[in-house]
């Protein structure tokens, strides 16, 4: 709760620092506002569940942690908009704070226990995403994103909020807690269809958000055409909101409704991993890489909200958890370094990082890390987080989907190894200079690199929190 | 303690290395891997010859799972890792023959790599076994990619894929085994990943026959087992020497190994169902690799498949379950570790004279190279397991074991010795012998430096071959137990 007023105000207060006349206090001041947020959010860990609202917004361990993680996220993020300081971008302030706006409603997203606040906390979200998508106005395809994101999006939340007004007509309620009873002893059996059809079409709503097939189509060129610095936010907050209040919904709202839930998302899980490894294998540039390994992630987490069963705690929800932080740090380090090779080189396909082993050996080491990671090869986070989950599903009984899963992160391994072909097994362009990265970006990969890798050797201390 | 430190010792140099240039990190990589076989030296002498392991460390890693961090040695452990430290040094002083690109990266990967591969002989907990497996891949896949011949890229990317996708077979498999145990005592989780937790386990014999295939992929695939093998010879050929000598050296053996320490004994069913067949495709390796190789123009893909070869007897002997196949496979892992780097490192001394490996523009090189010769000539005899060497004393062992089990079989798997005499007395004979070529006069004699590296070498070839017990009866009761398991 302290964390989403915090960030309102923070927001409200960096929109003043814009009126500065020097860009220069911006991007500390930023990070500095956001270690505070970091630092009050983890203080409620362990203090019970606290309720504000009216009980619309919870705070609990729940929330706290994956409050962590998406603040976290933001924070190892900022230091990759250092060009934007440099060239003296004129609206910088007003990114900063649409970031931390949409922080608020990526926080509401995880804390809501009120349908209209998760409405709310996606709308949010949303909007300063749309705005922040066509961030770069002059090029044509960074409208184009901002175009496809909106109309999209638009669409999505209203099949959501539809959804949500079907299951209020249902059950007469909007609080979690009392839809799960309502859900489990309906009072009218003919209103029944309208329940499901309302499950499905908030399935539906934040399915499209997370970017689970077979809503996922926009993803690749809306990720391509935004800015990378926006992308990464994009990646890994928006989708790590996503997947708590996915799993908050199924889990604390409609346990009852598994038998309905259950196949649906487990159908859900097996596309998304199909199209986007098989989607990520084929492309050719890394951006558009990244974009469709981050739709077989959501597959990845879809088997936590299969294996969690309607469970808020336990293994799965853990394991949603580690998979979200490990992932989200990957993402960041893999688009930071794709945004400052692509900066440099202006081009972001494959061949943009050949020999960056040779120029830049810090990003490319950050990037190798980055993409065992993705591809869940041991050492690094990635592993864990796909373990934990995989293992969840294996043992509540899905042997089929987890086989699958496997076979997926074969192909997965495929396009991960691709960056790390490029940058040291070829050589760099005749006359490549090294790609210009200051003190504050090398601590940030250093570190992005080393958490990665401490998740990947001591899980223990962040696994089976929840 | 002990295990900690030779685990964690290479890794701890490794970390340094990134930070030093020059002589200094030449002396640090060798420095610290001498010292680590020094380690390895001292624990076998401390070691008590019991079927348990000893210098156990077992440490919570993941409490919330059951996972452990339980390293241990047995007899058949401490014999591989010998192996890993005896070699690391000796592919360290062949890597200082190049002028590689970063040198200190390159040492700091050896190293690395060294961590990855006694950690998978020490682990006994099935998680961080797994864990070291993939770790050990990581530094090989930089050291053969990064540094390795024209056609790498290709060929490097179809290793990699090849050996990670048997492994997350071997994890499948891992995880399924892992949810069938109960809780270890004293722990708060489920269940438990231990080796003996595994062990203990009662499945059905058509769980155990899926099982089976499940774990044994990722050993095939890094033994290799025909069929699995096709990544095999290129990666050999187009590594750098002493990547190349890590993967058949020691890697090679992780193969064995895991065949000994998680499979026969997890799936002992499974393994009596489906071993026949596994001792059919060795034996067709056997055969396969020694028909290749005789037609092999290159010399380094020629010992690749000799290597093939020779590795399907190894297989053939501990799918042999008896007593003397597996104890056969353990004097031929040590004994083929020394011979094949030996090989390897004679070829590349011949290609950094003459800037080619291939073998039709070779000849007549003995006149002025009498050192070389004749360590060229021990290492091929051994590997063709003549008596006196550690070649022979293998091969005989797993070739007895492999009659015990079925004699039509060991008369087949027999015909390795007749084959690898002939395509390599053949290849010595147009390497070294033969019509004068264009470097007969001008090739140089092995350096003190090499001499270094050979006759270690050497002396181990002949120490296996006439004091086999030496190393036998460390490994004795670790496989007496570990067939006491299987045989349950």
């Amino acid at each position: 709760m302290t964390s989403i007023i915090l960030l309102s105000v923070f927001g409200i207060i960096n929109l003043f620092l814009g009126f500065l006349r020097s860009n220069k206090v911006l991007l500390p001041g930023a990070m500095l506002l956001l270690l505070i947020v970091f630092g009050v959010n983890l203080a409620d860990w362990g203090q019970g569940t606290q309720s504000f609202y009216n009980s619309m917004l919870v705070v609990d361990n729940y929330t706290v942690a994956f409050t962590g993680i998406v603040v976290l996220t933001t924070i190892v993020l900022l230091p990759f908009s250092r060009s934007y300081v440099a060239a003296g971008e004129p609206n910088l302030a007003e990114y900063y704070s649409l970031l931390l706006f949409s922080l608020v409603g990526a926080v509401m997203m995880i804390g809501y226990n009120h349908l209209i606040m998760l409405f709310v906390g996606i709308e949010i979200l949303s909007v300063s995403m749309y705005v922040l998508a066509g961030s770069s106005k002059r090029d044509a395809r960074s409208n184009e994103a901002a175009l496809k994101y909106f109309l999209m999006g638009a669409f999505a939340t209203g099949i959501l909020l539809f959804g949500v007004a079907l299951l209020y007509g249902a059950t007469g309620t909007f609080v979690l807690s009392e839809l799960s009873t309502a859900v489990a002893a309906p009072a009218n059996a003919s209103l029944q269809p309208m329940l499901y059809i309302g499950i499905l079409m908030m399935i539906i709503g934040i399915g499209f958000k997370v970017s689970a097939a077979p809503f996922h189509f926009w993803t690749p060129d809306v990720y391509e055409g935004t800015p990378t610095f926006f992308t990464a936010f994009m990646s890994t907050v928006v989708k790590t909101a996503g997947f708590a209040a996915f799993l908050k919904l199924l889990a604390v709202a409609l346990p009852a409704a598994q038998g309905f839930w259950l196949p649906t998302i487990q159908a859900m899980c097996a596309l998304t991993l199909l199209l986007g490894n098989v989607g990520a294998a084929v492309q050719t540039s890394t951006k558009r890489m990244l974009a469709y390994s981050s739709v077989s992630h959501a597959g990845y987490l879809l088997i936590g909200l299969v294996a969690s069963r309607g469970n808020l705690t336990g293994e799965a929800a853990s394991g949603i958890f580690f998979y979200s932080l490990a992932y989200s740090l990957a993402t960041i380090a893999a688009f930071g370094v794709l945004k400052l090779v692509a900066d440099h080189r202006q081009r972001d396909d494959y061949a943009a990082l050949n020999g960056l082993g040779k120029t830049n050996p810090l990003l490319a080491f950050s990037m190798t890390v980055a993409m065992l990671s993705l591809a869940g090869i041991p050492l690094t986070g990635g592993f864990f987080g796909k373990f934990f989950l995989l293992a969840a599903a294996v043992g509540q009984g899905y042997i089929g989907l987890v086989v699958f899963a496997l076979v997926m992160s074969m192909v997965g391994l495929y396009y991960y190894l691709r960056p790390l072909i490029a940058m040291y097994l070829r050589p760099a362009e005749e006359g490549a200079t090294p790609v210009p990265v200051d003190g504050v970006q090398t601590v940030t990969l250093a570190l992005l690199a080393l958490l990665s890798i401490a998740l990947g050797i001591v899980p223990g201390f962040l696994s089976g929190i929840l | 303690m002990l295990t900690a430190v030779l685990l964690f010792l290479p890794l701890a140099a490794a970390l340094l290395l990134l930070f030093i240039k020059g002589a200094a990190a030449r002396a640090l990589a060798l420095g610290a891997s001498l010292l680590e076989f020094g380690l390895a030296v001292y624990a076998v002498f401390a070691f008590k010859t019991t079927g348990s392991a000893a210098f156990n460390l077992n440490y919570a890693w993941i409490s919330s799972a059951g996972i452990n961090f339980h390293l241990g040695l047995d007899g058949l452990s401490l014999l591989l890792v010998l192996l890993t430290t005896f070699l690391v040094p000796l592919i360290l002083l062949a890597a200082f023959k190049h002028n590689y690109d970063s040198p200190s990266t390159f040492y700091a990967l050896v190293l690395f790599m060294q961590t990855g591969l006694i950690g998978v002989f020490v682990s006994l907990d099935a998680f961080l076994f797994y864990f070291f497996w993939e770790v050990a891949l990581i530094p090989i896949y930089f050291l053969a990619g990064a540094w390795g011949g024209e056609r790498r890229v290709a060929v490097t990317l179809k290793f990699f894929l090849y050996t990670v996708v048997g492994s997350l077979f071997m994890l499948a498999g891992f995880m399924y085994l892992y949810l069938q145990t109960g809780p270890a005592a004293g722990s708060l989780a489920a269940h438990s990943s231990e080796l003996s937790a595994f062990y203990n386990l009662t499945l059905s014999a058509s769980e155990q026959s899926w099982l089976f295939w499940l774990i044994f992929a990722a050993f095939a695939v890094k033994m290799p087992i025909f069929p699995f093998h096709t990544w095999q010879p290129d990666t050999y050929t187009e590594s750098p020497a002493p990547a190349t000598m890590l993967l058949s050296g020691i890697m090679l053996k992780m193969g064995i190994y895991g065949t000994m320490r998680w499979l026969l004994p997890v799936v002992p069913l499974g393994v009596s169902q489906w071993g026949f067949l596994v001792v059919i495709l060795a034996v067709i390796g056997i055969i396969y690799g020694a028909i290749i190789a005789i037609r092999q123009q290159d010399l380094k893909r020629l010992i690749a498949y000799s290597s093939l070869s020779h590795v399907g007897l190894m297989a053939a002997g501990v799918f042999s379950l008896t007593s003397i196949g597996l104890q056969g496979a353990v004097v031929q892992m040590l004994a083929h570790g020394v011979n094949v780097v030996g090989m390897f490192f004679v070829a590349d001394a011949i290609e950094r004279r003459t800037g080619t490996r291939h073998i039709p523009d070779l000849g007549g090189l003995t006149r002025r190279t009498p050192l070389l010769t004749v360590c060229f000539l021990v290492m091929l005899l051994s590997t063709v397991a003549l008596p006196l060497t550690g070649g022979f004393v293998g091969e005989f062992l797993l070739l007895a074991g492999v009659y015990q089990y079925n004699a039509w079989v060991g008369a087949v798997a027999g015909l390795t010795i007749i084959f690898s005499a002939v395509y390599l007395l053949r290849m010595f004979q147009r390497v070294m012998l033969g019509p004068d070529s264009a470097f007969s006069e001008t090739i140089t004699d092995l350096t003190g430096g090499e001499l270094l590296i050979l006759v270690p070498l050497i002396v181990l070839v002949f120490w296996l071959g006439l004091f086999p017990g030496t190393f036998l009866h460390i490994s004795e009761p670790a496989v007496t137990n570990l067939l006491s398991l299987v045989g349950r």
